[in-house]
């Protein structure tokens, strides 16, 4: 660290072409709002260059710098812009000036190796770049669902009154038609998000159960005709789904007959249960593979070691095995989760109105009016999943101070 | 319990020993020991297994197998015309140029019975698979198939008013004792009827055709049983006081004009109570009975060799039909043919389905590496944030994703516009990047990303920086050094991302369908085209089928160099 | 056994019939539709006759799921709303319940029996008519300068309206189109389309505007297609675009010419026991009474399949403009219009199709 901190700081020369590509980036932009975006390119990467001159050799002050160079860039937005121009303006300014540093103090190899190569430096950056666009790539349909689910209009399309931040452009009807509060709704979203939310877990628990425990009797060793059985068990997977939609049909009609004729059960109740079966089997392939894989590395001596001391197979399965291949069933339970909770095509064939769950309403919702209200659906959705699993990684970061553990 | 090394065969000296026989501590023979420990740990292992198999063979393997029986199944044809089908074996299907009077004789009676019961439709609708046309031509067939047997009723009725009594008929055709039944007839026509709706039972039917008659009147009598079962054991009613079907009649007047029946019917007239057939019979009803002519009026159709062509050959039980149809190809007279050009797309599909799903594969290796060697390289916390980031879309439903890939690579939509404000493309170029192959790889790269990467993520987990520390230690530049340390070590993760996205992706057709346009849309659309409109189970049975065979090929492939339990999911 | 089963489920739903006697199962097609279903026909029925209605928006797959339930024996749905060349279809199949209009059916008010009000439509014995609607086309004002297509061929003039176009991803509807416009009169459509030459023909015609067309599979893709301002114009129901115009006020305008009707309406499976198929037969009589028909216009621009219903067509219930003028059937839109031709489809669609699918994946 030492070291770094004290070497000199790079020429202005040196680091100009990354202050010329950043401002003329992003000159480039503004330019093309305003029909020029060859002369905004060339005031802007010129304007970096000199700013970056001024506050490096006039000024020598890094945090008056910042400020002057974030609120001159901000009111430079909002008098071009009103107030979300101003916004924009701010957060460009604050980049800006931040790359200046950055550059010029050689702060980008704080974090790195001290005897890295310049090559190596550079391409640590290009890798991280790399990545950071495909996670943009990962995320680009939620960014783009989240800003349309407020669409004041029933499509999926920006409206130049959203383009141009119009409150009238946006609005929250389409939530209040998810929660059932607009009076033309009638609940139906609800009802379905509910009969997700039975079948997904019991279906998921199901596969999960049965699942680990044929992944552990497939891991054993002297398992008897093992690739068979393997094969079988993960092709729920490897049958097109449209197939397996159809063929299930005909068995989960006569097992609905058998249970309500000769079980007399209820008909709802007989629907629930031939999707959560039918969708447990959907998930049994993601459980045996992770599971299986966990299995693999797990080390036998230990439940040896467990019986040994006296423990039964249940306790040891209970106590000794399971914690340690808890990861695998829980990622496969993941998977086994979302293949119920995203899955339309088997519930098409299979439920009936009473068991519609969420992916069946929206499959109706893109098929006979495209309602931006799925996209709500999917934004609160996704709202959800994020606080969830921050919640889950911040309680696992609690629980890892406690143990005095430091983070891994 | 692995059996210890010590007692193997390849130790000579010990397996003498064994020979002089070593006792396990219970004073059994070690050897016996073993075998029993390796049976109860075999015993175990399937217990384990054994919940999971049968509700999954239960539930899936047998219904899907039942399913897939369906691209050979065809007994539809025997089913429904099942006379027709036995008489045209005599005919070779081109000479003569229309089969002979049999043929349609039989006809007549079996879609007599098959319209009767609503079947004849059912299997036109599956022949017009075949060809065209063939719908209709029994559509209109079964509107007007008892014109003829009506008007043959008037002339009976004109002869004695009897004949509207359906005990008439019955006297006529009721064996009269034990000594006169005749169960054979009774039973083949019991099969017949079974075949045409299913499984009848056990039920009682009051009648039983009687010999003597049948010698007489052997078609009215076969067809009359044939009724008389369906009405007993379909409708529910009184066979004795019930008026037949207006096909008996026609069948009577058949009877009558054959050479046989003159002697027959004194024989029978002998032994029996008076019948109004006895003045029938000696009236004589030149009633001109040619099958041929009356199915041609019926329908122009019946006089088209095609059509009895196609009869023919899609006849049998079982068939190759619908395999032969999802490659492009049909069954014809002369053993397999090529479909017409203009025809030909299931091919095109499959190996399209496969390219495709091997350029998505790629994609999502290409794509998922860095971020899964990213995501192992760094610490947990920040690692555990972006794996966040990695499975918020699986929380985004797939049709609002495929919507939302929509939103974005339409002409009007956020790349293009983007691109345009940029001044990087010209407004009237925009790109076409939707409802294409394009369209289609983008989509499905992005859905199944999460799943190459959360398996090659929890492989490059287990992978230990020091390897390539010491790679570079010894000199190795940072190219070299993941290239033949690294690399090497993260293939299990490749693999098994590398499977399931191609399964997956092999299989999908609701993404497609939306953003694929007309060239990047996958066989699996078919199956569901055929599966939901055009009912051709057989063929979208065939087609799955053949899928599946790719897949299991691929997957046996897989397992033979990487071993299936390699496959790590995270 | 078929015989004894059929006993067994009798005496089975005789006694499960107090528990399920109050409720029935209306498959449809979801959205707006159902909705103007639930006004129209639900409601009264259900304050009438203490009946409850679960509505199933399954009519899309509908043709398979009917097929299955019959073969498992197990029919679940009481009413199912379909296309009418689906009804012919589960008629051929056997799958749907034939009817005879004079006696299941309402009369008009005049004393008209059904079999003559509804006329024509009668194109099934299964198949009992609801509503008539047209596949037709739909254009962005805005993108068409002031030169407003009126003629169907506008569709394939790629000079005088260029942009991308969407057409439905099946040969029923586009083949029509493109043999009139490529000179085919109306009357010969059919006999053409019927011969080798004639579907080569359609083809080739379509081929001229093959890389401006987006296809669609969803009723709901070309009103935001058009929305989006991807297309110029596009086909689909006339229902679509009135909303697209009426209710969400895009700038799109309606096409009329050449629109191809279609009906829309009721089948009862077959499979059904006495009790549940009379509750069906009385549901239908009815939902399909002529004012329950016009009743029906109000909530959605498809028109009554009654000919006694038409004068009885309202005001919106919501937008409170007139519906007649905006009726597929009013003498203004329907000037020159096609009639879908069952029969042909019946028997051309699986040949047709493939050719068409092989030319779109060439």
């Amino acid at each position: 660290m030492m070291q770094i901190t004290t070497a000199s700081p790079n020429s202005l020369i040196k680091i100009s072409p990354i202050l010329l590509l950043f401002g003329g980036g992003s000159g480039l932009v503004i330019g093309n709002v305003h029909d020029a975006g060859i002369v905004g390119m060339a005031i802007s990467a010129a304007s970096q260059l000199s700013l970056a001159f001024v506050y490096f050799h006039l000024l020598k002050n890094e945090r008056l710098a910042g400020w002057i160079n974030r609120l001159g860039f901000g009111v430079f937005g909002l008098i071009l812009a009103g107030i979300p121009g101003g916004i924009l303006g701010f957060i460009w300014g604050h980049l800006s000036v931040w790359i200046m540093y950055w550059t010029r103090n050689r702060r980008y190899r704080e974090r790195l190796l001290p005897y890295l190569t310049t090559g190596q430096v550079l391409w640590h950056y290009a890798f991280r770049c790399l990545c950071a666009l495909i996670f943009i790539f990962l995320i680009a349909p939620i960014l783009v669902v989240m800003p349309l689910s407020f669409n004041a209009e029933d499509f999926f399309t920006f409206t130049d009154k959203m383009l141009r931040f119009d409150p009238d452009g946006y609005s929250l009807k389409h939530y209040m038609d998810f929660l059932g509060l607009r009076e033309d709704s009638n609940g139906e979203w609800l009802r379905s998000l509910w009969n997700s939310l039975i079948i997904a877990p019991i279906a998921t628990l199901i596969s999960v159960s049965l699942g680990t425990l044929a992944a552990i009797g497939l891991s054993q060793s002297n398992m008897p005709a093992k690739r068979t059985i393997t094969a079988i068990l993960i092709s729920p997977m490897i049958v097109p789904l449209i197939i397996s939609a159809t063929g299930m049909f005909f068995f989960y009609s006569a097992l609905g007959n058998w249970m309500e004729q000769s079980i007399g059960m209820n008909k709802d109740l007989v629907g629930y249960i031939k999707v959560i079966l039918a969708h447990a089997v959907l998930g049994i392939p993601f459980v045996i593979i992770t599971v299986t894989a966990t299995l693999v590395g797990f080390d036998r001596s230990l439940t040896r070691a467990a019986a040994n001391m006296g423990a039964n197979p249940i306790t040891t399965f209970f106590r000794i095995q399971m914690p340690l291949i808890l990861p695998g069933v829980i990622s496969g339970g993941l998977f086994a989760f979302i293949t119920s909770f995203d899955e339309v095509v088997v519930v098409l064939f299979i439920g009936s109105a009473s068991q519609k769950t969420l992916p069946w309403q929206m499959f109706l919702g893109l098929r006979e009016q495209i309602s931006p209200t799925i996209l709500a659906v999917a934004t609160i959705l996704v709202a959800l999943s994020i606080a969830l699993l921050t919640t889950l990684e911040l309680l696992r970061r609690r629980s890892e101070r406690l143990r005095g553990m430091s983070p891994a | 319990m692995r059996t210890p090394v010590f007692f193997d065969d390849r130790y000579p000296m010990i397996a003498t020993a064994k020979h002089n026989g070593i006792l396990a501590a219970d004073g059994t023979p070690l050897k016996r020991s073993l075998a029993r420990a390796l049976r109860r740990e075999k015993l175990r292992a399937l217990i384990l297994v054994m919940p999971l198999l049968i509700f999954v063979l239960l539930t899936f393997i047998t219904p899907i197998a039942n399913m897939l029986l369906r691209s050979i199944d065809n007994t539809i044809v025997g089913d429904t015309i099942l006379y027709t089908v036995s008489d045209l074996n005599d005919w070779n299907g081109s000479d003569p140029p229309l089969p002979p009077e049999n043929v349609f004789r039989s006809l007549y009676f079996d879609l007599f019975i098959a319209v009767e019961t609503k079947r004849h439709t059912r299997l036109g609708s599956r022949l017009n698979y075949e060809q065209t046309g063939i719908s209709s031509l029994f559509r209109r067939s079964g509107r007007k198939l008892d014109d003829i047997g009506k008007e043959i009723e008037k002339t009976l009725i004109a002869s004695d008013a009897r004949w509207t009594d359906g005990q008439t008929w019955f006297d006529l055709f009721a064996a009269r004792n034990e000594g006169d039944a005749d169960p054979e007839l009774f039973d083949r026509q019991f099969l017949r009827i079974q075949r045409l709706q299913g499984e009848l039972g056990n039920i009682d039917i009051d009648f039983m055709p009687s010999k003597s008659i049948a010698k007489a009147l052997p078609l009215a009598t076969r067809e009359y049983t044939a009724w008389a079962i369906h009405t007993a054991s379909i409708e529910g009613e009184d066979i004795a006081q019930t008026r037949p079907w207006e096909s008996i009649p026609v069948a009577l007047i058949y009877d009558m004009q054959q050479p046989d029946f003159a002697i027959e019917i004194k024989n029978w007239l002998s032994q029996s109570s008076p019948h109004p057939i006895e003045k029938l019979s000696t009236e004589s009803i030149d009633y001109p009975l040619d099958f041929t002519d009356i199915l041609r009026k019926i329908h122009k159709d019946w006089g088209d060799i095609e059509v009895w062509q196609t009869i023919k050959v899609h006849s049998n039980d079982y068939t190759s039909g619908y395999f032969l149809n999802a490659v492009d190809m049909r069954k014809s007279l002369d053993g397999p043919t090529i479909q017409p050009e203009n025809k030909r797309i299931l091919i095109t599909l499959f190996i399209r389905t496969v390219q495709m799903s091997l350029i998505i594969t790629l994609a999502c290796i290409l794509l998922g590496y860095p971020v899964a060697w990213l995501m192992a390289n760094l610490p947990m916390r920040t690692a555990n944030l972006l794996i966040i980031l990695v499975l918020l879309p699986f929380w985004t439903s797939l049709l609002v994703r495929t919507s939302a890939w929509k939103v974005m690579l339409q002409q009007q939509g956020v790349i293009n516009e983007t691109l345009v404000w940029l001044g990087v493309v010209a407004t009237d170029n925009r790109l076409e990047i939707i409802n294409n192959q394009i369209g289609t790889i983008v989509a499905m790269t992005h859905i199944l990303l999460p799943f190459m990467i959360l398996p090659m993520y929890s492989v490059m987990q287990t992978i230990s920086p020091s390897y390539v520390r010491a790679a570079k230690s010894l000199g190795a530049n940072d190219w070299t050094a993941f290239l033949r340390v690294y690399f090497p070590q993260s293939i299990p993760g490749i693999g098994a991302g590398s499977i399931l996205v191609f399964i997956l992706s092999i299989g999908y057709y609701i993404t497609p369908e939306i953003v694929g346009g007309t060239d990047g849309v996958f066989i699996s659309n078919r199956i569901a085209y055929h599966i939901s409109r055009s009912l051709n189970w057989g063929l979208a049975a065939a087609l799955g089928t053949i899928l599946l065979m790719v897949v299991l090929v691929l997957y046996w492939t897989y397992d033979r160099i990487v071993g299936i339990d390699n496959v790590k999911l995270g | 056994m078929r015989f004894t089963r059929t006993i067994l489920a009798a005496s089975v739903l005789a006694l499960s019939a107090v528990a399920i006697a109050e409720e029935m199962t209306i498959v449809s097609w979801g959205g707006a539709y159902s909705k103007s279903q639930l006004k129209a026909y639900h409601e009264p029925w259900t304050e009438k006759t203490g009946i409850r209605v679960i509505n199933d928006d399954s009519s899309a797959e509908a043709v398979a799921k009917l097929r299955a339930m019959n073969e498992a024996d197990n029919v679940t749905w009481d009413v199912v709303d379909v296309v009418a060349a689906d009804a012919i279809r589960l008629c051929d199949e056997g799958l749907a319940l034939e009817i005879d209009p004079d006696k299941h059916l309402a009369q008009a008010p005049d004393g008209t029996p059904a079999s003559k009000d509804f006329g024509d439509l009668l194109v099934s014995p299964c198949f009992i008519p609801q509503i008539v609607y047209s596949t037709t086309f739909g254009y962005r004002t805005d993108m068409v300068g002031d030169n407003p297509p009126t003629d169907i061929c506008a569709i394939f003039d790629i000079d005088a309206y260029p942009g991308k176009r969407s057409l439905e991803k099946r040969p029923i509807n586009n083949m029509e189109w493109a043999l009139i416009c490529d000179g085919v009169s109306k009357d010969d459509l059919y006999d053409v389309l019927a011969t080798e030459a004639g579907q080569d023909r359609a083809l080739k015609k379509l081929d001229t505007i093959k890389d401006h067309v987006v296809w669609w599979n969803a009723g709901a893709d070309t009103p935001q297609l058009l929305a989006d301002g991807e297309v110029v114009m596009g086909s689909t129901y006339n229902g679509r675009l009135f909303s697209v115009i009426e209710e969400q006020k895009q700038p799109v305008a309606m096409l009329w010419d050449a629109q191809v009707f279609d009906l829309d309406g009721w089948i009862i499976p077959t499979g059904l026991s006495e009790e549940r198929t009379q509750r069906a037969l009385d549901y239908i009589y009815f939902a399909t009474d002529t004012q329950r028909l016009a009743d029906q216009a109000k909530y959605i621009s498809y028109g009554p399949a009654r000919n006694s219903s038409a004068p009885l067509v309202g005001k919106h219930s919501e937008l409170n403009i007139d519906m007649a003028p905006h009726m597929p059937t009013d003498p203004d839109n329907a000037k020159n219009t096609i009639l879908y031709n069952y029969e042909f489809w019946a028997d051309y669609r699986d040949d047709i199709d493939a050719k068409f699918q092989a030319w779109l994946a060439q």
